[in-house]
């Protein structure tokens, strides 16, 4: 037995035994100081700009005990806000859930000229701000537009009306659903669905079958920001709602009117609610980013986490080759993007 | 011929991935579609599938032609370079999946679905997803995913890129084997010569959007036609010193000569009767397993040569004597072979 | 010009092997136009009803001036506070493990989640010189609510998710062992952030900082309450807007609107540029 294996045998402490070892253990010893000073920084600031104001809320909204509390949300001007609201959330929801799934078919399943320019356009939305968003539909439905007088031989008003509050609440929710579904179906590529079609299956089929289970977490992510928004929009549905009070006041708006009214109290109980819903999205989005990123290392296979260590050990299979084999080139996906911005 | 490919061109924006291509694959056999990366093999396959649409030119598949038949319907079966196996489902829905969407009756889907994963070996795994297969395991499910609806023809893109260099050798006879059993015309896209000449019954060249050479791979290692195919195939070295061309008497005006190291044969009496013998030094001595490589010098000619025999006890700078046999005279896009 | 012609009809070929592309793109065009573009080209259309004069003394008046200005500074100021507390938090997300982290990491979204209006209301009451933290500021003689220093808040408030979000996947990404190279080739642990970690992140730092800034231009909802809205000092152009829209003045309020759009636009496409520019440096 040499020197070296003997002093390490009775010197656990020198068993260091790569450069990347001592590098880490280096590290792990400079860092904490400063570690330890990020680490306070960044949870004071989320406290201090984040979380504090939660907590406000809550606490002026039950500040006045539970009865005020639940007289203030159950008065029926706020009933009418909660109502409206819940509508125009749900037909964004629906809506753009509908879109958001074809528009993601359509750009990530196929190659065609103008893709790139689809993809921007259905985009924009993001970056109008929602009092231009009110005011565009006011110029497209308003007196001054073409359409006004379509609008009066049907006998419906949409501006100042429920219908340009669902409009305008779609129009700044509108890429939510696709912008989550699209990285994870380019992500995903398009053998599957190639091999599906060239197995004679149909749309419904290969979308129900195939695809769907890649990108269900995603798209419970992107319906559930959509709701959040829709919910939530005050700037552009302010700018078409006419404010009157019961008829077309959304949740935000009647907060607002509340509290123009010194009616603290009362503007706070109502804007709990809409706070427990965020915390409940807030919920959703770590368990679907815990289960999208389970999964996405299922898919991937590079590493076997020590969960699935353990259930491998029962179902006691044979010795497999896993890792680097397993995992499939990626060659066909960038190639194909490459040539798609080569056409463009 | 069963499958025929007429004057086929594709191009993708200007660039032509295939141009004029008419090429016979024979009923039964096993056929390698052999050439470099872009050369144009996998979009010939990706056409004869249907998933890519020719510009030009027709395909025949056993008398019909099929041009404006969806890939869907042509009856293919096809493993993707990658197996595109459905992540989602388990092995069983995999193989089940064509005959599913073709609404064959339940019993029949089970019943078949049970008789090809047995025949691919995978029994007992029915329930398992394919992230749960090694890579071996997981083109067999390919393989099986690809037969259970009884296609007329199987394509295969590039089976083994996916599985490393130990699990390959073992799968390529497993796949020779399992092909032959079931008797289906099959293709298969690879740019490995070794994986071609090893399993394949007949060869396609393929060469910057052209087809080389069609043949066996004797024929296709024997006799190269044009100086891509000698080059591809095989090691081959440019032979430049003057008394090797005279010995072959090549003719005037030849591009290129090329010998192979199996054409180089050390030993004091040549091979054939009739081979010239050199006399040469040995400048380097590498063990190979199964051989041991020599390099030798003639003047100022290297050259290549293969002892089969492991216990030669030759050193660097040892005088020998060794004869060629043959060599390959490139002239104007076609190939001579040359003895003596 | 054959070949082009050529090329798109095997495109359109090629596309049928999956199916669904008529149905999916027919439904996301009409959609799209119907949503989004038609509007969009209503306030096209109106602005062509001002004469150009109008248009110019519309969108330079002094007080559209003082708007942009403000809105201008607030936003750049609160992308700046978000580029370096969103790079921390990121940092600290990625390499640190520490108790509470998943929750730390589940709060960056808060901002998305919870209505713009309601953070604007708390933050307002919060910040007034008789609330929780304003009344330590007062103290000092410092005004929060009801001033620009009110507005950044709001903004960064607003602004906040972006950065973390898109350098939280750049830096997992980053190799620990270029880090260990650098250090164990003798730099410092500053340097080796500045000439080597910062490089790596600078795109999606910059992507970040562009989207936050975009939407810090056009946010109305939580800075309505806070800014107090005293023309020349803490109006912010949609606030501005909002006031042309009250009085009915539908044609300064376009005219303003397009100044405003086209601004957000200009980000945007610079920011795609940037992020084209350094993927094309990544990949060769």
């Amino acid at each position: 037995m040499s020197a070296a294996q003997d002093i390490r045998k009775t010197n656990p402490e020198v068993e260091i035994t790569s450069s990347e070892d001592i590098a880490k253990a280096k590290r792990k010893k400079q860092r904490d100081p400063i570690k330890v000073v990020l680490i306070v920084l960044g949870i004071v600031y989320v406290a201090l700009l984040l979380v504090l104001p939660l907590i406000y809320v809550l606490v002026q909204a039950f500040g006045q005990g539970i009865s005020a509390f639940t007289a203030a949300i159950t008065e029926p001007y706020a009933l009418d806000a909660i109502r409206l609201t819940l509508l125009a959330g749900l037909v964004s929801v629906l809506l753009n859930t509908i879109f958001g799934l074809f528009a993601a078919w359509c750009i990530t399943k196929f190659k065609f000229h103008g893709r790139r320019v689809l993809m921007t356009l259905i985009d924009l939305p993001m970056s109008v701000s929602p009092v231009i968003v009110g005011l565009i539909y006011i110029l497209t439905y308003g007196r001054t537009s073409p359409i006004y007088g379509v609008e009066q031989a049907l006998g419906i008003q949409i501006i100042f009306a429920v219908p340009a509050i669902i409009l305008v609440t779609v129009f700044v929710t509108f890429p939510f659903v696709s912008r989550e579904l699209i990285p994870v179906m380019l992500g995903q590529g398009t053998d599957e669905e190639e091999a599906a079609a060239l197995m004679g299956a149909k749309f419904f089929t290969i979308f129900r079958r195939v695809t769907l289970p890649h990108i269900k977490w995603a798209l419970l992510y992107g319906i559930v920001l959509c709701a959040a928004r829709a919910l939530g929009e005050f700037g552009a549905v302010s700018v078409v709602s006419g404010n009157l009070r019961g008829i077309t006041l959304t949740m935000p708006l009647y907060i607002e009117t509340l509290y123009n009214e010194y009616q603290y109290s009362a503007a706070f109980a109502v804007s709990s609610l809409l706070v427990v819903f965020a915390i409940i999205i807030l919920f959703i989005r770590s368990y679907v980013e815990y289960r999208g990123g389970k999964e996405t290392e299922n898919d991937q296979n590079a590493e076997i986490t020590k969960k699935r260590r353990g259930r491998r050990k029962k179902e006691r299979q044979e010795p497999q080759t896993v890792a680097a084999e397993d995992s499939p080139p990626p060659t066909s996906t960038p190639a194909t993007a490459s040539a798609t911005t080569a056409k463009e | 011929m069963y499958i025929e490919l007429e004057n086929i061109t594709k191009r993708f924006g200007l660039f032509a991935a295939i141009e004029d291509v008419s090429v016979g694959i024979q009923e039964g056999k096993l056929t390698a579609l052999l050439g470099p990366s872009g050369s144009g093999k996998t979009t010939i396959l990706r056409v004869l599938a249907g998933l890519e649409t020719q510009d030009e030119g027709s395909i025949y598949i056993d008398g019909e032609c099929v041009d404006g038949v969806p890939a869907g319907k042509r009856n293919i079966g096809f493993v993707f370079q990658n197996y595109a196996l459905f992540r989602y489902m388990t092995v069983y829905d995999n193989v089940a999946f064509g005959l599913k969407v073709k609404k064959r009756p339940k019993a029949e889907i089970k019943k078949t679905v049970m008789d090809m994963i047995e025949l691919v070996g995978l029994s007992g795994t029915e329930k398992r997803y394919p992230n749960q297969l090694s890579g071996g395991q997981r083109q067999r499910v390919a393989f099986a995913r690809a037969l259970a609806s009884d296609p007329k023809i199987l394509l295969l893109d590039e089976p083994f890129a996916a599985i490393d260099a130990k699990v390959r050798a073992e799968l390529r006879g497993w796949l020779k084997d399992m092909i032959a059993r079931v008797g289906i015309t099959s293709i298969f896209v690879t740019h490995d010569q070794d994986e071609a000449i090893e399993v394949a019954d007949e060869i396609i060249v393929t060469n910057s959007g052209h087809v080389d050479q069609v043949g066996t791979p004797q024929e296709i290692y024997l006799h190269p036609e044009t100086p891509f195919v000698a080059k591809f195939i095989g090691e081959n070295i440019s032979v430049e010193n003057a008394d090797l061309l005279k010995a072959f008497s090549v003719p005037q005006g030849t591009d290129e000569v090329l010998v192979r190291p199996e054409a180089v044969y050390v030993g004091s009496e040549p091979a054939h009767p009739n081979d010239p013998v050199f006399s040469g030094e040995v400048t380097d001595v590498s063990f190979r397993g199964n051989s041991i490589q020599l390099k030798l010098r003639y003047g100022d000619q290297e050259l290549i040569s293969f002892l089969h025999d492991t216990s030669c006890d030759l050193t660097a700078g040892d005088a020998v004597d060794f004869s060629v046999s043959n060599v390959f005279a490139c002239k104007d896009g076609n190939v001579e072979v040359l003895t003596a | 010009m054959s070949n082009q012609k050529a090329s798109t009809r095997s495109h359109a070929r090629a596309n049928r092997v999956i199916p669904g592309f008529g149905i999916s793109f027919g439904i996301t065009v009409t959609l799209l136009c119907i949503i989004v573009l038609i509007p969009l080209g209503f306030l096209i259309w109106s602005t062509l009803n001002l004469t150009f004069e109008d248009f110019i003394k519309t969108i330079t008046s002094s007080r559209a001036l003082a708007s942009y200005a403000v809105s201008l500074s607030c936003a750049l100021i609160a992308t700046l506070i978000n580029a370096v507390m969103g790079t921390v938090l990121a940092w600290v997300l990625v390499r640190y493990s520490f108790p509470g982290k998943r929750i730390l990491d589940g709060l960056i979204e808060l901002p998305f989640a919870l209505p713009t209006a309601i953070a604007g209301l708390s933050l307002t009451a919060l910040t007034v010189d008789t609330g929780w933290v304003g009344s330590i500021f007062a103290n000092w003689g410092i005004d929060i609510a009801y001033t620009r220093i009110g507005i950044i808040i709001a903004l960064t408030f607003v602004g906040f998710p972006f950065v973390v979000r898109s350098v939280q996947p750049v830096l997992e990404k980053i190799d620990y062992q270029t880090e260990e190279a650098s250090e164990m080739l003798g730099a410092g642990r500053i340097r080796t952030f500045f000439s080597l970690l910062l490089p790596e992140i600078r795109p999606a730092l910059l992507a970040g900082a562009g989207l936050s800034f975009a939407r810090c231009l056009g946010e109305y909802g939580s800075v309505i309450f806070i800014a107090g809205n005293t023309p020349f000092q803490t109006e912010i152009t949609p606030l501005l807007i909002m006031s042309q829209l009250q009085e009915y003045d539908y044609a300064e309020a376009t005219a303003l609107a397009l100044v405003l759009l086209i601004v957000s636009f200009v980000v945007l496409f610079a920011m795609n540029a940037v992020q084209t520019r350094a993927s094309r440096k990544t990949q060769g």
